[in-house]
């Protein structure tokens, strides 16, 4: 195996609403700080990478160089749903393990504004004749949405929630509604959270349905941000400055996978196969114990979501992530504390932000830094994301051996 | 010309066959079985590029599902996104219909037949029929 590579710089703007600035503000606004907090400069990076949903086509990893130093360098311009971010750490990752390069950036950034339901509000055609003819894979006559189930985010991922409630007892309404309890409570400690309100189980329960069981507070926003990390190889952290050295977090283990043929994915996307994967894989290589970590940030795009992942991450006996919860264990003073940035309920989820802000977030505590919501003498965590189609990315992440 | 003496009919998606009872036909991998809705160049799970119809069980059980209150602009809620478990085999998505709205009356693993209805006609008069899934009168409460 090859020497290690190592988060130099991290940082993440705050997330939200940002309509007075363009995503090059939002993508710049976090390199430069990534870039300071590495005490870097772009002419050191070797290799970029941007990971961006919305405006994948404009070259963003080439417009953040025009705003802050055009060196020629290689850039992989990234998309893969909402790994997106995880996946642009990722091609640093691979290209400083690969010994192309000594020192990268990686930036994740988005600007969704208040759009509401993703995918929603097509257009119908007016004013042709309307004739039906089978179109498409399926053959379809019209739009199947809402007529043969849903295919929007909040559906899919309430019913993966309820088949985990369907297959293991002691799962329902008010174990998932106490993720969103939890969450909500971590984000009034978060300066950066989109939203930083505490909110009681009768008013996560009672809040405006949107896919049962899923509540407007068991749901992300959208909203804008962005995140950036430096990473450096270990042989040229070695010639960097004793602070740098000491605020440098290990990369124990970097996996990205998709989702293998299960046998109903082609029609629920089956979140949990790669995401155990991927954890899996990640233990493995980092030769970590899931019990060893001392916080976790996983993709809570919905509290229905953040529970199964308790299971597919190992972090709760197998079944056992209605138990996890209502123990307490995933709170912030538990036994493995699970997004006390607020995660995407209530930090926010820019959706090409998310994965790097997730590293950042972990790189934080292992640094010591994290302020109010710092989980005490944290040694090693974990940031875990997946985008439906599906992709997933995990990364295991530890603080420099004192 | 004088109009049909009946309405003329077309499934909303290949996959529904409405003769001579309405059930689900799937592309069955010939090799390892796997089945899929829509058609696909080569089987995901072997490789295998040759599918033959495989006419499916019009009974199953709840998998999983969502009561559905928020949706894109256009489409009536409150409504039931359903999973389907296929008596012999095959997973569906669709609406859950008939069961009513309210987490109470909807039953993890409750037993349940496919339906059909008119969804929308063109302007030629011809019906696109949808279906879904109703559950099973006198079917187990418990």
């Amino acid at each position: 195996m090859g020497e290690s590579v190592w988060v130099l710089g991290a940082t993440m703007t705050k997330f939200g609403r940002f309509a007075d600035k363009d995503l090059v503000d939002l993508a710049s606004e976090a390199a430069i700080g990534a870039l300071d907090d590495a005490g870097v400069g772009m002419r050191d990076m070797q290799v970029l990478a941007a990971g961006n949903l919305e405006e994948a086509s404009t070259g963003v990893g080439q417009r953040i160089q025009h705003q802050l130093g055009q060196y020629g360098v290689p850039v992989f311009n990234v998309v893969n749903a909402c790994a997106t971010g995880a996946t642009a750490v990722r091609a640093v990752y691979l290209s400083i393990a690969a010994g192309e390069a000594d020192m990268g950036l990686a930036v994740g950034a988005e600007q969704m504004g208040k759009q509401g339901l993703l995918n929603a509000g097509k257009k119908a055609r007016t004013g042709e004749k309307r004739v039906f003819a089978p179109r498409g894979r399926y053959g379809a006559l019209q739009g199947v949405e809402g007529v043969l189930g849903s295919g929007l985010m909040p559906g899919v991922f309430a019913k993966a929630g309820l088949e985990y409630a369907a297959e293991h007892d002691g799962v329902g309404f008010e174990q998932f509604a106490k993720v969103a309890v939890k969450n909500h409570a971590h984000s009034a400690l978060n300066p950066l959270a989109q939203y930083r309100d505490a909110f009681s189980l009768e008013q996560v329960m009672a809040a405006e349905m949107i896919g049962y069981p899923n509540t407007v507070l068991m749901c992300c926003p959208t909203g804008d941000g962005a995140a950036a990390v430096v990473l450096v190889s270990e042989k040229k952290l070695k010639t960097l400055d004793p602070d740098q050295q000491r605020r440098a977090v290990k990369i124990s283990a970097s996996v990205l996978t998709s989702d293998p043929f299960t046998e109903a994915d082609h029609v629920q996307p089956d979140i949990n196969t790669l995401t155990r994967r991927a954890a899996d894989e990640a233990y493995a290589k980092a030769g970590v114990d899931p019990q060893d970590l001392d916080l976790v940030e996983l993709h809570d795009c919905f509290a229905t979501a953040e529970l199964v992942h308790y299971d597919n991450l190992r972090l709760c006996e197998p079944g056992g992530a209605g138990d996890f919860i209502d123990s307490g264990a995933p709170t912030r003073d538990g036994r493995i504390p699970v997004n006390v940035s607020g995660g995407l309920i209530s930090k926010g989820h820019p959706i090409g932000a998310t994965g790097v802000a997730g590293i950042y977030e972990i790189t934080t505590h292992l640094r010591g830094e994290a302020g109010d919501r710092q989980v005490s003498d944290a040694k090693v965590g974990l940031a875990h994301v997946i985008g439906l189609g599906s992709s997933c990315g995990v990364h295991i992440l530890e603080r420099r051996a004192s | 010309m004088s109009a049909p003496a009946t309405t003329r009919q077309l499934p909303l998606v290949r996959y529904l066959a409405l003769e001579p009872e309405p059930h689900l036909v799937a592309n069955e991998c010939t090799k390892c079985n796997a089945v899929y809705f829509e058609t696909r160049v080569a089987c995901a799970s072997c490789e295998n590029r040759d599918f033959q119809p495989r006419p499916l069980a019009t009974t199953g059980t709840l998998r999983t599902f969502s009561i559905i209150h928020r949706s894109a602009k256009g489409i009536p809620t409150p409504y039931v996104s359903a999973v389907v478990n296929l008596d012999g085999g095959g997973v569906v998505k669709a609406n859950l219909v008939n069961a009513g709205t309210d987490p109470a009356g909807i039953r993890l693993k409750m037993p349940l037949r496919l339906t059909t209805w008119v969804v929308g006609t063109d302007d030629e008069g011809t019906e696109a029929v949808a279906f879904g899934f109703e559950p099973v009168e006198g079917g187990s409460n418990g």
